[in-house]
């Protein structure tokens, strides 16, 4: 689907706390709203679906203006078509789970982005459709109220942290579950998030917020590259997919737009996988090493050099249309005379592209 | 015999019925509320519990009585008076009882939240759509305990009765009223059958509402 780009600005001044931004958003894949806590990411959230109204306020999606303070426009929300995944569930407790997957559907007459089937087996949830939510756990719960979101036909699905209430063994089990939608989902999505590898395997566009402002926005790997996104570790994205196996070793080959990568464990051909590259892991070399035990050897472009701390640098690399980081010594930039415009090749260790890192 | 108690009834139940649709807004407003008229809006709702019937039922009198404008205005109106009325006895039950309708629906919004009821708007449904499809079930028996208590407390009223309402037999002459004129004049059977009555209805009602609250606090 595609759409047009979102626009949205929310100004407001309670005192204690204020909001003031004005953004212009992708209107497809997944923005991260990455920032610490207080930083305002969840009253940006309650003033896009309207649960919150700002004293300066406009939103528009797709042609659709939702909120305009000056026309004295606020669309209440549950004419937005945005579905919202809040930190807690907020699963209906009278209702069974099946009814609470339908109690958006039966109120939409919006085109369905997923079909009640495909969300049941997405998530994984078909053995708890006649259950109570009382009784399922917290990830179980999670996972339906992601279900019901998706299911209200929306436009734009709004997620506020919604693994931040459960503990590192269930957000193993949601964060799948969200990448797999990442690639299939057909409307743009909002993730808020304070967890950096969440937004490093998330997202494709990311917003910075700190006190109420916006600090930083721009596509992940750019931000990543340029390194002003504080917080986040460094390391680029490569979104590819799996191209063929090695059987006996256990590899996948994936196509990127850096290039073939191989990685540890065996994908299905034609998977979609997202692989996270981090600067440590990469290395340079003057000419084609022979003989190496690392599996990924890119021809690559230097395009920046600047120094971490006293001891080490980090090179910006440009591999075919991607960019990729390396950290390496300041003595290694001196010895092989390293500068911006050198041909290069990167080595990646196979085991260190990842989908799906989490062990940061 | 029997016509007080019935009249005492259907008091209470017209009562209960229309102070249910007045206190649910009231008590869904002050679960939310945090501007500066919650304070005084809680104070008026709950002046009934503390002040002596007699000085609701003397106001009473005082501003509704057929010489006042409002009292005129309803003779008008309707061609009876507000005092010495069952309509009266109505009016003034339902000022009488509302903080019992009130307080417990309250407190049962502000334990629910506003939580569920967001998250059924950002799924499509109008506020009157989430609250009657997820709040009203969520919040049941807080419902329960309004409906009890104000049809309870509406049956045992006696003070505001006497004072607005008089003793008119079939019209004001209320259960309660009726067992104070069968003491005043030593009819101790007929005092009797109907306090043994309300006692043992009143204990009934009581315990099935505790029951039902504390089963569905347990499942």
């Amino acid at each position: 689907m595609n759409s047009g780009p979102m626009r949205l600005r929310y100004a407001f001044d309670r005192g204690r706390f204020s909001l003031d931004l004005d953004l212009e958003l992708p209107g497809r894949g997944v923005t991260g709203v990455f920032g610490r806590s207080g930083a305002g990411k969840t009253s940006l959230l309650r003033c896009i679906a309207g649960l919150e109204a700002a004293a300066d306020a406009y939103l528009e999606i797709d042609g659709d203006v939702l909120d305009d303070s000056k026309e004295h426009i606020d669309v209440g929300p549950h004419q937005r078509r945005i579905g919202a995944v809040f930190q807690e569930p907020r699963l209906f407790d009278h209702l069974t789970v099946a009814a609470n997957l339908d109690y958006g559907a039966r109120r939409s007459r919006a085109e369905p982005i997923v079909t009640f089937d495909e969300v049941v087996d997405l998530l994984g949830i078909s053995r708890l459709l006649d259950r109570r939510p009382d009784g399922l756990s917290g990830g179980e719960a999670q996972r339906v109220a992601i279900g019901r979101a998706l299911l209200s036909a929306p436009r734009l699905v709004l997620m506020d942290e919604p693994l931040s209430s459960l503990d590192l063994e269930r957000r193993e089990e949601i964060l799948p579950f969200l990448e797999t939608l990442h690639a299939s989902l057909p409307v743009p999505m909002l993730y808020v998030s304070h967890q950096p590898d969440e937004v490093l395997r998330l997202a494709d566009y990311l917003v910075v917020m700190d006190e109420g402002r916006v600090s930083q926005h721009g596509r992940l790997n750019e931000l990543l590259v340029t390194g002003k996104a504080t917080g986040l570790p460094e390391a680029v994205v490569l979104d590819g997919t799996a191209a063929r196996n090695d059987g006996e070793f256990v590899l996948t080959e994936v196509s990127t737009s850096a290039g073939p990568m191989w990685v540890t464990s065996n994908y299905a051909p034609g998977t979609a996988l997202r692989l996270i590259v981090r600067a440590s892991d990469v290395s340079v070399t003057r000419s084609a090493p022979e003989s190496s035990s690392i599996q990924n050897v890119l021809p690559a472009t230097i395009t920046g050099i600047r120094d971490r701390d006293e001891s080490t640098a980090l090179i910006a690399l440009a591999a075919n249309g991607s960019t990729l980081l390396a950290r390496v010594t300041r003595r290694a930039v001196a010895e092989l005379k390293l500068a911006t415009g050198d041909g290069v090749f990167a080595q990646i260790k196979s085991a260190a592209v990842r989908k799906a890192d989490t062990s940061s | 015999m029997l016509e007080p108690l019935f009249l005492s009834l259907r008091l209470a139940a017209i009562t209960t019925v229309l102070l249910l649709a007045i206190a649910t807004p009231i008590a869904w407003w002050l679960s939310n509320a945090r501007g500066r008229l919650k304070a005084p809006i809680q104070a008026i709702v709950a002046l009934p519990i503390v002040l002596p019937p007699t000085v609701l039922g003397f106001y009473f009198l005082v501003f509704l009585s057929p010489n006042t404008p409002v009292g005129r205005l309803w003779v008008e109106l309707t061609g009876s008076t507000l005092t010495f009325s069952f309509t009266g006895l109505v009016v003034a039950s339902l000022i009488y009882s509302l903080p019992f309708a009130v307080q417990p629906l309250q407190s049962a919004f502000e334990t629910l939240g506003r939580k569920e009821f967001e998250a059924a708007r950002t799924l499509g449904a109008s506020r009157l759509d989430a609250f009657t499809s997820v709040i009203v079930p969520l919040s049941l028996p807080g419902f329960v305990s309004s409906t009890v208590l104000a049809f309870a407390h509406t049956l045992g009223e006696f003070g505001v009765v006497l004072m607005v309402g008089g003793n008119i037999p079939g019209e004001t002459r209320t259960v309660s009223i009726a067992i104070y004129d069968h003491v005043e004049s030593l009819e101790y059977g007929a005092a009797h059958g109907l306090s043994m009555i309300l006692l043992v209805a009143a204990f009934v009602i009581l315990f099935a509402m505790f029951l039902f609250n504390n089963r569905r606090a347990t499942a």
